[in-house]
């Protein structure tokens, strides 16, 4: 196996921030010191660069199987790569579903053969995410599933989500909550509020996001057992886990990148990039969002990586699928909309995308210690791009942030000690 | 001049851009009242409209303005329900600029639907109607309307009552009358007003007497009987009794205001049948107003080209 040595970054460990070199070998972080010399590893000249526990993320679609047409868990393992991530958990609407150990086992198979990113399935809480039976929790548990979600849907009968909590408790297994109402949806294609009444587009009310965050908040205490909220979206769903925590609650969540940077704004002009679910919300609720990471009350950041190919976007807005291809963007996003105004420091950005989501599902993840899996992911603050679709490695080229000019890029990756992404270096 | 290539909406449509249109308007009026209605205008250009909902009116007058002016008029129809399924709508736009349309004329059930169509396509889009978004050839016919009947558009007070939310008769008044100069109050059943409505400009009210009160203008909006059946309102009796526009209620109104509706009318509903028939209701007039202000846009987009072309 290649040695490596990444020389002169910013390292960031669970003891802070040292100015060291990291040695790899092995899979391994093996030395973690100051002024170390190559003896016969590759050298990664990492002068003003930040080297990082390699990302994670919890919450991604990789499409494989059954869309292979939008990603498949090759491509998306590359692009996850190409952004900095080297742990991440897939959630179950493929098809077929991951509802049963066999989906599970593939995907993990699956991935083992794509490359060393680290890929978790996350598996259905209800049959054919239909809602209605338990799929086998143990059964999946043993497989290699990390956690549970319908995501895509809430499960709308709120008594069988409460079977559901109960039932995944003695398996110690988290369900994470897609919290949207249907009903209350009916129809909207992008939030509702003065962009959604000035383009004439159906719109759908934060109340439909923030009525199962609260429901499932209060299940979730009922049964006294942990729950995930999944991409939360508005001030008031932070404010009702703001809520919900205090009560003393086992209550996490995420947002996702591009609720941190886009409003509904940029709807006008009818792009269906800008079509996602969710829908982007007003500048307030972006500004709530980055109080409640700055206070604690949001956990982590995790991309919502959902790929599309271009025909299922370039169709009227109300028939385009809804979804982002997030992986390539995600700390770049991050680092331009909460470090560089100041919001948060660049340690606590980084724990959101590291040990804060690791923790979450109890990923052996997130952390730059000596002797654990080399993991390491070697970030540019001072880059400056400007994002063009056309280079993701992800099959979808789906993003709304075309064009924009972002600060911070990723420029290498490793992943269980291998180079997964970057330009290969001097020996 | 006009900016753009295309009409896709009033949102961004300059007050100077809107004269032009109703001026135009009124010479291309004078063509549709003699008994020669053949102008050389359009002669050589292609027009086609593109409908994927039912019109009658819309798609005659566009049709009717084509030829009039000496344009080879050519439509094609689609039910709303292969929009899902069959040929996308880019490639239908693209597979008629192929074949030298000049201007392409979209219905479509979808808001945005003929800014996508635009994006794609050499020749002009003119919107005949998106979704619940805008129709601005009727707004600009209602606007001609106006100022023909009441000699300007600057300071008058425009009542819209009805189904705002679904409809874009209304957001398309709404945006070239407050670019014009007069204001704007919607009224209609809470459930048929849409959020934020006062935030692109307007006054909005659930008490349709409040909003007729001094109106210059009192304009219907056509209510779909089905919405009733999604909850949107009780009963019909009770949508004419508390949202209709009925004789005693456009007693409110200033004296003389015009009486207004896109058509086609409910009558009974949202208009009683002795305000449609009534001397202030300009809705005939309407009609015929439509075939001009849709030659006139119909000329000027083809002479902008036409001047494009000869500059490059």
């Amino acid at each position: 196996m290649t040695k490596h040595l990444i020389k002169n970054g910013r390292v960031l460990t669970p003891e802070g921030t040292q100015s060291c070199d990291v040695r790899i070998e092995d899979g391994k972080i093996v030395e973690l010191a100051p002024g170390l010399s190559p003896e016969g590893a590759r050298v990664l000249d990492a002068a003003g660069c930040w080297v990082l526990p390699g990302l994670v993320d919890i919450h991604c679609h990789l499409r494989e199987p059954g869309f292979e047409h939008k990603e498949d868990i090759a491509s998306g393992t590359a692009a996850a790569a190409r952004g900095g991530f080297t742990s991440i958990c897939c959630m179950a609407n493929t098809n077929p579903v991951n509802d049963n150990a066999v989906v599970t086992e593939f995907i993990r198979k699956k991935a083992l053969q794509a490359g060393p990113i680290r890929v978790y399935p996350i598996a259905a809480v209800t049959k054919g995410l239909k809602g209605e039976e338990l799929t086998e929790v143990g059964d999946l548990l043993d497989a290699g599933a990390v956690a549970l979600s319908d995501d895509g849907k809430s499960v709308k009968n709120a008594h069988r989500m409460r079977l559901a909590l109960s039932y995944a408790k003695r398996f110690g297994m988290t369900i994470i909550s897609h919290p949207e109402d249907e009903d209350l949806v009916n129809g909207g294609v992008m939030n509702e509020g003065h962009w959604s009444t000035a383009l004439g587009m159906p719109g759908t009310t934060r109340v439909a996001e923030e009525s199962i965050i609260a429901r499932d908040c209060m299940l979730a205490e009922l049964e006294d057992t942990k729950i995930h909220i999944a991409h939360v979206s508005t001030a008031g769903g932070a404010e009702i886990i703001r809520w919900a925590k205090k009560r003393g609650g086992k209550v996490t969540c995420e947002t996702a990148p591009h609720y941190l940077y886009a409003t509904d704004a940029w709807v006008e002009g009818y792009d269906a990039c800008t079509k996602v679910n969710p829908p982007l919300r007003t500048e307030d609720d972006r500004r709530a969002l980055i109080e409640a990471l700055k206070d604690g009350t949001i956990d982590c950041i995790a991309t919502d990586h959902a790929p599309h190919h271009e025909d299922e976007k370039n169709v009227e807005y109300a028939l385009a699928a809804p979804g982002i291809s997030g992986f390539e963007t995600a700390l770049s996003i991050c680092w331009t909309s909460l470090v560089v105004p100041g919001h948060l420091r660049p340690e606590a950005l980084f724990n959101l995308l590291t040990a804060a989501p690791a923790k979450i599902l109890g990923l052996d993840a997130g952390s730059l210690e000596l002797g654990k899996s080399a993991d390491v992911t070697v970030f540019d603050p001072e880059a400056s791009w400007t994002v063009n679709p056309g280079e993701f490695v992800s099959r979808g080229k789906n993003t709304p942030f075309a064009g924009k000019t972002l600060t911070g890029l990723v420029s290498h990756t490793f992943a269980q000690g291998i180079l997964a992404y970057g330009n290969s270096h001097a020996d | 001049m006009l900016k753009s290539k295309d009409l896709l909406g009033l949102r961004n449509v300059s007050a100077g851009e809107i004269g032009e249109i109703l001026d135009t308007a009124e010479l291309m009026k004078v063509v549709i009242t003699s008994n020669n209605k053949k102008t050389p205008h359009l002669q050589g250009r292609s027009v086609v409209t593109v409908f994927y909902e039912n019109s009658t009116r819309t798609r005659l007058s566009f049709e009717l303005a084509c030829k009039y002016m000496s344009g080879t008029a050519s439509n094609i129809s689609a039910p709303s329900s292969s929009v899902t399924k069959g040929e996308t709508l880019i490639d239908t736009a693209r597979t008629l600029d192929v074949m030298g349309t000049d201007v392409m004329i979209l219905r479509h059930p979808m808001s945005g639907a003929p800014h996508l169509m635009a994006r794609n396509v050499r020749a002009s889009v003119i919107n005949a109607g998106d979704g619940t978004n805008e129709h601005p050839t009727q707004a600009l016919l209602d606007m001609y309307t106006m100022r023909s009947r009441l000699g300007g558009l600057k300071g008058l007070r425009v009542a819209i009552v009805g189904d705002v939310t679904h409809s874009r008769v209304a957001r398309s008044n709404i945006y070239g009358l407050t670019t014009m100069g007069a204001s704007v109050v919607v009224a209609g059943p809470p459930t048929l007003l849409p959020v934020e409505v006062e935030s692109i400009g307007c006054e909005a009210t659930s008490k349709v007497d409040d909003a007729v009160r001094g109106a210059d203008v009192v304009m219907g909006l056509r209510i779909q009987l089905e919405r009733q059946k999604k909850g949107l309102f009780p009963s019909v009796r009770e949508y004419h009794k508390y949202f209709g526009l009925t004789e005693e209620r456009l007693t409110l109104a200033r004296p003389g205001a015009l009486i207004m509706h896109p058509g086609p009318l409910n009558r009974g509903v949202e208009i009683s049948t002795a305000v449609a028939n009534s001397p202030a209701s300009t809705i005939d007039e309407q009609v015929t107003n439509g075939v001009a202000v849709r030659m006139a846009l119909l000329f000027l987009l083809t002479r902008q080209k036409n001047q494009m072309e000869a500059a490059s």
